[in-house]
């Protein structure tokens, strides 16, 4: 059984990834978590992105949470931002759409275009 | 909403809204098979015009549309078994600690209606991973156990420095939950 005090040893573990962690957030994806983004599916749209991120080693992005984007037939809806470039909005998302988002934009820096809202209008 | 634990999730986004610094989340099974949720906060509350005008869905605090829609789905699934929504409130004022809310929905999980319960791991683990400096008290009672989950002691074992919404914590909380949950099913 999983207990408390396994959460002691992973504090220790974790503490000497801090300096790894303090690598500064330059990306931000953002995952609509309102009514309509969580009726449309937006939990294991958020769980993936989470996962995707972590596996991929990528430690300059944060996952986030907002509520409704104000668009909630395209839900759900993420937007990433980026320092020094124009926010992208995907839309009408998927855990699987997020897996490749994570691979192709956040990692490789190329924006999938097909699953924009711009594409998707 | 397709799971209840969907309803959980949205509703608690409520309580965060409202400031609160500890969200109370429990769901109680008794033997007849009523369920009973409530989360109960330590926010802002609410006036008592607002508490009437919120199971309205043309009421909401959100300024991109007219229409709020989270507590008239949670009323409508558990209406729509035989049960019933509460929501009792108490306003902020100066001078007194006591305030908060705290929502009561019933359901009858016998009901052909009923909404399945779902996945609540992924609901507690969204809910952390969303709420910064907020904790969360979980329990899910069963005839057959309990399942329960205090982020307060997880930030004690923790430390300060380790953020309660690192991945490897987050990862743990699932597993830890999920753990309990199968230990659950097989008693």
């Amino acid at each position: 059984m999983k207990s408390l005090a396994e959460l002691t040893a992973l504090r220790d573990k974790l503490q000497k990834n801090v300096s790894l962690r303090e690598q500064e957030e330059t990306k931000r994806v953002v995952v609509g978590m309102a009514t309509c983004g969580i009726a449309a599916g937006a939990r294991p749209v958020l769980n993936a992105f989470t996962e995707e991120i972590a596996k991929a080693g990528i430690t300059d992005t944060v996952v986030t949470q907002t509520g409704c984007i104000g668009i909630c037939q395209y839900e759900p809806v993420v937007e990433v931002f980026e320092e020094g470039k124009d926010k992208v909005t995907y839309v009408k998302m998927t855990a699987e759409k997020a897996a490749r988002i994570v691979a192709e934009h956040i990692k490789g820096g190329k924006i999938v275009e097909e699953y924009t809202i711009g594409a998707n209008k | 909403m397709k799971e209840l634990s969907l309803n959980v999730l949205d509703i608690v986004q409520n309580s965060l809204t409202a400031g609160a610094s500890l969200v109370k989340i429990s769901l109680t099974e008794n033997e007849q098979g009523i369920l009973t949720l409530s989360v109960a906060d330590d926010g802002k509350g609410m006036s008592e015009e607002i508490l009437k005008g919120v199971t309205n869905p043309f009421y909401t605090t959100r300024t991109t549309r007219k229409v709020g829609l989270g507590i008239p789905l949670l009323k409508l699934a558990a209406e729509q078994t035989g049960g019933c929504v509460t929501i009792a409130s108490k306003e902020k004022k100066e001078g007194t600690d006591d305030h908060g809310t705290v929502i009561t929905a019933t359901f009858d999980t016998r009901s052909i209606d009923f909404t399945p319960i779902g996945d609540m791991v992924s609901t507690v683990s969204c809910l952390v991973q969303r709420g910064g400096d907020v904790d969360f008290e979980y329990s899910h009672k069963t005839p057959k156990g309990e399942v329960a989950l205090s982020t307060r002691e997880m930030r004690q074992m923790l430390g300060a420095d380790i953020p309660l919404n690192s991945f490897e914590v987050i990862k743990w909380l699932e597993e830890y939950l999920t753990e309990q949950y199968n230990v659950l099913k097989t008693n």
